[in-house]
């Protein structure tokens, strides 16, 4: 299935300008994949090399975080919309 | 589009609002840090803040914030609905100068972002702002408006 997927500003160069995108799967894993897959240069920003969820960026189902839904196991829908956001933080 | 100052020099420009929420915001949440994020328009390397969305220090401590993440976004959602851009962040250091942190330079996530310090050291809040892209701080003008 198709979900849309919200870029922040400063990933949009890597996904071709573009604020909004659609990718395929059926957990934000798999979007993920299919993501990456379209978008080469969206892979070192938005996973580890382990292939975990980097942690500088949050990932939002909807509205909720998917730290609290099996984060890259995550299950989504079809209406769903994946918020991806930096995470903010200093001293 | 608003346009900012008539400044030749990139600037900050500061709705007397934003910069009035914005300090209360970081006296009300002494001794601990606070933070929250900048709506508006950029401008070229200017940009004009018409909003200010406080947000949740999750880390609780007068060294360091974090930003809430779900404040993270409903402030995207309101800017966005508004029109408008998020433009930067804006914390306080509680007892040193509003001058980012090694902290806050290594975890700046946006070169196009302003970052803004309000230091609480002194009697008056001193608010001043930033660019940091690729570890290089430069600190410009800010206007009210």
């Amino acid at each position: 299935m198709s979900v849309a997927v919200r870029l922040p500003a400063i990933l949009r160069p890597s996904a071709g300008g573009e604020a909004t995108v659609q990718a395929e799967g059926a957990t934000v894993g798999e979007v993920f994949d299919d993501l990456v897959a379209k978008h080469p240069g969206l892979k070192d920003q938005l996973l580890t090399p382990e292939g975990d969820l980097h942690r500088h960026l949050n990932v939002f189902l909807n509205d909720d975080d998917i730290r609290y839904l099996g984060k890259l196991d995550a299950k989504v829908a079809e209406t769903d919309t994946l918020t991806l956001m930096p995470a903010v933080a200093g001293g | 589009m608003p346009t900012t100052a008539a400044s030749p020099f990139p600037t900050l420009t500061l709705a007397a609002s934003v910069h009035a929420e914005m300090v209360a915001a970081c006296l009300a949440g002494y001794p601990l840090e606070a933070c929250g994020l900048l709506g508006g328009h950029p401008d070229g390397e200017s940009a004009l803040a018409t909003a200010c969305y406080p947000a949740p220090n999750v880390a609780a401590s007068s060294r360091v914030y974090t930003v809430e993440p779900r404040a993270m976004l409903r402030a995207d959602r309101a800017a966005e609905d508004a029109g408008l851009s998020v433009l930067g962040v804006w914390h306080s250091h509680t007892h040193t100068d509003a001058y980012p942190s090694p902290t806050d330079i290594g975890q700046a996530p946006d070169p196009d972002w302003w970052y803004v310090l309000v230091s609480l050291r002194d009697v008056e809040p001193v608010v001043r702002a930033y660019r940091i892209r690729d570890g290089a701080v430069v600190e410009r003008p800010i206007a009210l408006q």
